[in-house]
């Protein structure tokens, strides 16, 4: 057990990393996932097919080929994600803005893999708000695009809150494949350092790694009960 | 009455050999008639006319399984030379296909009378069984876009600007770490070679590190676009695996390695396999210990 002392360095900051992926990934995935959600409950069935075929494709395809399209396909387009290279969030994010894109292909890979599933728990959220709702907006004259921002998705969000908290949950556990698409120091590749490389004892470092990934998800975890008990107080 | 069964077989085979022995002599021109010190290894194989060989099944170049169900590479012509000189022809050889984790298991249950499997010398597996040779020293090596001439060793990563790619978790990828500059920004993992291939060919890394028999496997699947440097910085002597208490059998490989190093049976082996991608080496000074 002396390990997690010893290598507390090297567990921190692949904690840190991973939060990062997690962070990013997480934000990216809920704009995308709700633009998704709106395009799939839309009036112009283009759109609706657009937002079905995303969630058909990126629902169903396992993330670590996503990741491999991501880390090899893009590329191969020429593509080497610097559109990520965001000013003011590259200063906090350090390994946005580097030269190594396969920070930036994993976070693109784990947002648009965790997109379709945001989507679908909005969207359970949206079949849930009372459809008199959207009726009656309507009948104000409300345009479908004020009607979503101000009477349905408000709605929604609150419904969808606790599905939506297991979409990232899972998504955190999720980014511990980022350890085998090029990005160093993630508490995945934490993992793969000490055991494999250094050969210390598997148990007391999965213990470490265990507890990284607990300390993102039991507080998220807790939050969401606490959203839900709120909730079914406000409904009584 | 087993006992003495057994001195009757024993004195049998004696007899066998001193008339065996009658009629051989010592030339080297392989094939049968080859006779050795009755009760060593080497003169049971070589009665037996049958020698089971382990090798990898799945490394280019060294050992690798073809469509014909034989393996080929260095390895294995290594492992036909030590045949012949026991006096087995190539046909007779019972090649078996020994994985890393295995290769102490299979010698020490006897599943194999020899290991040639691009197998590292090392005090932790002398533990357990035997090595002659080493027959080649392997080491990590670099490899690079055939057409890129920026990259000469592993001091070309110390500016920080080259990217280089290993697998994760493995040595080569901590080796490599003392060499570059910062980690974050000039070391790339994944869970394969291909994939760092692939990262190579497209230009997202500069190069790819580790041993160099495996790099040799992909520039020889791809010569017109990779290219290895031929200068390995860290050393892996390559051993032949035999049991851990054979010292006469051992003794026997590391006289044929010698022998074969001196008449040119090496650098053919070695020309006739790997040689398309890679100079032949200098049979390093076998270790008796």
């Amino acid at each position: 057990m002396g390990i997690l002392i010893d290598r507390f360095d090297t567990f921190a900051s692949g904690f840190w990393v991973t939060l990062q992926i997690c962070f990013l990934a997480g934000v990216g995935a809920l704009i995308i996932g709700t633009v998704v959600a709106v395009m799939r409950i839309s009036p112009l069935p283009p759109l609706r097919a657009v937002g079905t075929a995303y969630v058909t494709l990126f629902r169903n395809v396992p993330l670590t080929v996503v990741s491999f399209f991501a880390a090899f396909g893009l590329p191969q387009l020429g593509s080497s994600a610097n559109f990520l290279k965001v000013p003011v969030l590259d200063a906090i994010f350090s390994r946005l803005a580097i030269d190594l894109p396969y920070f930036r292909f994993f976070i693109i890979a784990l947002g648009f893999y965790t997109g379709a599933f945001v989507c679908e728990a909005l969207r359970s959220g949206v079949n849930a708000v009372s459809p008199g709702q959207a009726e009656a907006a309507r009948s104000l004259g409300l345009t479908f695009t004020q009607n979503v921002r101000y009477v349905v998705l408000p709605q929604a969000w609150k419904f969808a809150i606790v599905p939506l908290g297991s979409v990232i949950i899972a998504m955190i556990k999720n980014s511990a494949l980022s350890g085998f698409f090029g990005v160093s120091g993630s508490l995945s590749d934490a993992m793969n350092t000490l055991t494999s490389q250094e050969g210390l004892p598997l148990i007391p470092v999965f213990i470490g790694i265990s507890i990284g990934y607990l300390i993102m998800t039991v507080p998220l975890g807790i939050l969401l009960d606490q959203v839900e008990k709120r909730r079914a107080g406000a409904a009584r | 009455m087993s006992l003495k069964r057994i001195a009757a077989v024993v004195l049998t085979g004696a007899l066998a050999l001193t008339g065996a022995a009658c009629g051989g002599d010592s030339d080297n021109s392989g094939g049968t008639g080859k006779t050795f010190e009755a009760g060593t290894t080497m003169d049971r194989l070589s009665k037996a006319q049958k020698i089971i060989i382990g090798t990898k099944f799945d490394q280019p170049l060294f050992g690798l399984k073809g469509l014909d169900g034989k393996p080929a590479g260095f390895d294995v012509e290594i492992g036909k030379i030590i045949a012949s000189e026991l006096g087995i022809p190539a046909d007779k050889i019972e090649w078996t296909e020994t994985k890393s984790a295995v290769r102490e298991e299979y010698i020490e249950q006897g599943k194999a009378d020899i290991v040639v499997a691009t197998y590292t010398i090392n005090d932790t597996r002398k533990q357990r069984i035997a090595f002659a040779g080493p027959y080649y020293v392997a080491g990590q090596d670099i490899m690079v876009r055939k057409d890129d001439a920026s990259i000469t060793g592993p001091d070309s990563f110390k500016d920080g600007t080259k990217k280089v790619c290993s697998v994760t978790g493995s040595t080569p990828a901590k080796k490599i770490e003392e060499y570059v500059k910062d980690k974050t920004t000039q070391i790339v993992l994944f869970g394969g070679y291909a994939q760092c291939v692939e990262a190579l060919k497209t230009s997202q890394v500069d190069a790819v590190t580790t041993d160099n028999v495996i790099l040799l496997g992909f520039v020889d699947q791809d010569p017109n676009a990779l290219k290895i440097l031929g200068a390995p910085f860290t050393q892996e002597p390559y051993g032949i695996g035999v049991k851990k208490d054979d010292t006469k059998f051992r003794a026997f490989i590391n006289d044929t390695l010698e022998k074969i190093y001196a008449d040119g049976r090496y650098a053919k082996a070695w020309s006739d396999t790997v040689g398309d991608v890679a100079p032949a080496p200098t049979g390093p000074a076998v270790n008796r210990y």
